[in-house]
């Protein structure tokens, strides 16, 4: 890691949460979307890592483990929502959900 | 062991309704009814066991575990097994064996039928902590106990909505007794810095308290005390308690649980003793009763009715002794009464089960050739009642009457009056029932057959207790070894001391003792005759009777609709004041105001959430970024 030198994993980081962000923004496909939420996490676990590294303590590297827990719990059940619109709207562009209100 | 006992007697009638609560409804019937009664065999053998004990050794107090200790109050979950509660409990778990036994034949076929038993066993559980606990918070606890059963059984066939209001009504009159009791039990804290019983009574003899403070401590139990017994101006729940299954109105509302009043005053006697002030209030209002209840039952046409009014008139008596200090004769006539109210009330549950559920006696007569067994226990009983010659009641009565003498004249001449009463109502009862012809339908006359010998097997063994429970505490002119046995039972107890019969305590002189007697005999012999010739004349029938006071009597003197004319309709008028005005012009534009603002904003805010999930995302990026943005600034 002191090869490379710690900025560029914050540039990194950055860049990865960006694109996330720009995902959802622009995309409509769902499958996308829940792909650039997945970045987004992983640019946050990224950033921890290098942090964890950089002020040398433990704490960033317990982060991320809970975080991987949250996010594979959560992409179980954005996928299975997903599956489940699917089959009441045929599609999985969101732009057709526009139900969601009380 | 004692302490095993103690357990045994207090917790088996629990276990008995934890059992029959929880899997009543898989029981079989028999099973379920065994159960019950048995439970309550357990408490009746071991405080036979504990009776020995407390003969040969004396009192003693047993604590089961520590309840609670703030400060300087410490609260232990104990009880005390001395003279008076051995007494009691005897008699609540005997009395209460025989009914539960009763019941199974009564209620034989009743959908509710584990519930009820369930429920038996729940009050008599609560009965025992109320005359074993050594302090007044677990007397409390049972003395809350026993209006809860009371309220459930009372309101036992629910989806009758005149018997659910009846176990309101109960409930609600019995509650401003109970605030009394518990104002008396702060008062006695506060005074004496426990709650013991026993060191209550000691720190009372001792004269450190100003007898103004005892005076208002005696009068609060003593209202706590006049719901619990029913006396006016409490009483007009009792009456109407008859909703309730008659096993119930015999076990609760006759023999055990309306007697707690009294066994109240009797275990805090010393407190009593030098309240003169309290106690004088309680001869006046037991007097009142006891007259009043007797008038009023005079004029009752519906069984149960007509002993439940003489219920409240001998539980009126047996204040009046409390009044005059006589302890150990109150709770004579609370055991001799007991005994031929249970009968007299079993009695009647039998006459209205072979009557297929009338109640009425108009359209009774002639049930003594019917239901024989039921017939000669229910005259035992009335004998006893009205205090014929060597039944228990006499003995019991004649005692309070002697007292009451030796106390002034004119209460004697009141209370020799309420006696009267009491022989003509209870005499009327019984002619109309069983003598002359039977005036019922066709049906009933048909159906009119005996109780199975569950129902009669405890009908005669209270018959037989009616008639020797007399020599339980026989006159004190009878030699001293076989003489007043209750009043020395009593009088072991140390702090009770004072209540020892001495043979230079009477006042009166022998042939005096002698003459009340004998007057008292005449007055029942005269008035047996006089009753008999006036229904003999008419058939042994009621005829409408058309004056006044007998309309008065009908109509309970109207007291029911004074009270809700007094207190309902007063709260209620109130209660629609306020809403009028406060609620509709104050309070409720005051809310309106705050509510319309957060609505007008929410209508606002409604916009945002157009249900597309695009644009929820987008908000939430948003979000994101103005958070960053945030920090960084």
């Amino acid at each position: 890691m002191d090869l490379i030198g710690y900025e560029n994993y914050f540039w990194l980081s950055t860049a990865l949460f960006s694109i996330g962000i720009l995902g959802i923004l622009i995309r409509r496909n769902m499958i996308i979307l829940l792909m650039c939420i997945e970045i987004m996490l992983n640019a946050a676990n990224l950033m921890f890592i290098a942090f964890s590294y950089k002020w040398g303590n433990m704490d960033g590297h317990i982060f991320v483990f809970f975080s991987m827990l949250v996010a594979a719990a959560e992409a179980a059940v954005g996928l299975a929502l997903m599956v489940l619109i699917y089959r009441k709207f045929k599609t999985v562009d969101i732009s057709y959900l526009d139900k969601l209100k009380f | 062991m004692n302490h095993l006992l103690v357990v045994l007697v207090v917790f088996s009638p629990l276990v008995g309704f934890l059992i029959n609560g929880i899997l009543g409804k898989k029981l079989p019937e028999k099973l379920s009814g065994a159960l019950g009664t048995f439970a309550v065999m357990i408490s009746f053998i071991s405080s036979v066991l504990l009776w020995n004990h407390v003969r040969i050794h004396g009192g003693f107090e047993t604590v089961l575990f520590n309840w609670l200790a703030i400060d300087t109050l410490v609260l232990d979950f104990g009880f005390r097994v001395d003279a008076l509660s051995i007494w009691m409990m005897l008699i609540i778990s005997g009395i209460g064996t025989l009914i539960h036994l009763y019941s199974i034949g009564y209620m034989h076929g009743d959908k509710g039928f584990s519930r009820f038993f369930a429920y038996l066993n729940l009050f008599v559980f609560s009965m025992f902590l109320l005359v074993m606990g050594n302090n007044l918070v677990v007397l409390f606890f049972g003395w809350e106990g026993v209006g809860l059963c009371s309220y459930l059984l009372i309101g036992f066939w629910y989806h009758n909505v005149a018997y659910g209001h009846a176990a309101r009504k109960a409930f609600i009159m019995n509650r401003i007794g109970d605030l009394g009791l518990l104002l008396g039990i702060f008062l006695i804290f506060k005074v004496f810095g426990t709650l013991h019983l026993a060191t209550i009574a000691e720190l009372a003899s001792a004269n450190l308290v100003q007898p103004q403070i005892i005076n208002w401590i005696t009068f609060l139990l003593f209202i706590g005390a006049m719901g619990k017994s029913a006396q006016i101006p409490l009483y007009t729940w009792l009456p109407d308690a008859m909703a309730g299954p008659t096993p119930v109105s015999a076990l609760i509302h006759a023999a055990t649980m309306v007697t707690a009043g009294i066994y109240l005053v009797v275990r805090n006697a010393n407190l009593y003793q030098i309240a003169t002030l309290t106690t004088q209030v309680i001869l006046i209002i037991g007097l009142a009763t006891s007259i009043l209840a007797a008038l009023i039952g005079l004029y009752q046409n519906d069984i149960k009715k007509v002993l439940a009014y003489s219920t409240v008139s001998q539980l009126g008596l047996m204040f009046v002794a409390l009044g005059v200090g006589a302890y150990s004769t109150a709770m004579f006539h609370l055991t001799t009464h007991a005994f031929f109210k249970a009968l007299l009330f079993l009695g009647a549950g039998s006459v209205i089960h072979a009557m297929g559920g009338e109640q009425n006696i108009s359209f009774m007569g002639g049930l003594k050739n019917k239901i024989k067994t039921t017939h000669i226990t229910f005259l035992i009983g009335t004998l006893a009642i009205i205090g014929f010659p060597l039944f228990s009641g006499f003995f019991s009565k004649d005692e309070i009457l002697e007292k009451v003498f030796e106390y002034s004249p004119i209460v004697w001449g009141f209370t020799l009056f309420s006696a009267a009463l009491t022989a003509i109502y209870m005499l009327r009862l019984y002619f109309v029932v069983f003598l002359g012809n039977f005036r019922g339908s066709e049906t009933q006359k048909a159906n009119l057959h005996e109780s199975p010998i569950t129902m009669t097997l405890p009908l005669m063994i209270l018959a037989l207790l009616s008639f020797i429970g007399g020599a339980l505490n026989l006159p004190h002119f009878l030699p001293e070894n076989m003489s007043q046995f209750l009043s020395h039972w009593i009088a072991a107890i140390p702090s009770m001391q004072f209540l020892a019969p001495t043979s230079h305590a009477h006042h009166l002189s022998q042939p005096m003792i002698f003459g009340l007697m004998g007057l008292a005999i005449a007055l029942v012999l005269v008035l047996l005759f006089l009753v008999y010739r006036f229904y003999a004349s008419r058939q042994f029938n009621i005829l409408p009777n058309q004056s006044k006071f007998s309309k008065l009597g009908e109509n309970k003197f109207f007291v029911d609709e004074i009270y809700n004319h007094l207190f309902v309709k007063q709260i209620e008028a109130r209660s629609e004041f306020l809403y009028q005005v406060f609620e509709k012009k104050a309070v409720k534009p005051f809310i309106m105001f705050f509510a319309q603002i957060f609505g007008k904003l929410g209508k606002v805010f409604q916009k945002v959430q157009d249900g597309n999930v695009e644009n929820y995302l987008l908000y939430f990026v948003l979000g994101i970024i103005s958070f960053i943005l945030l920090i960084l600034l």
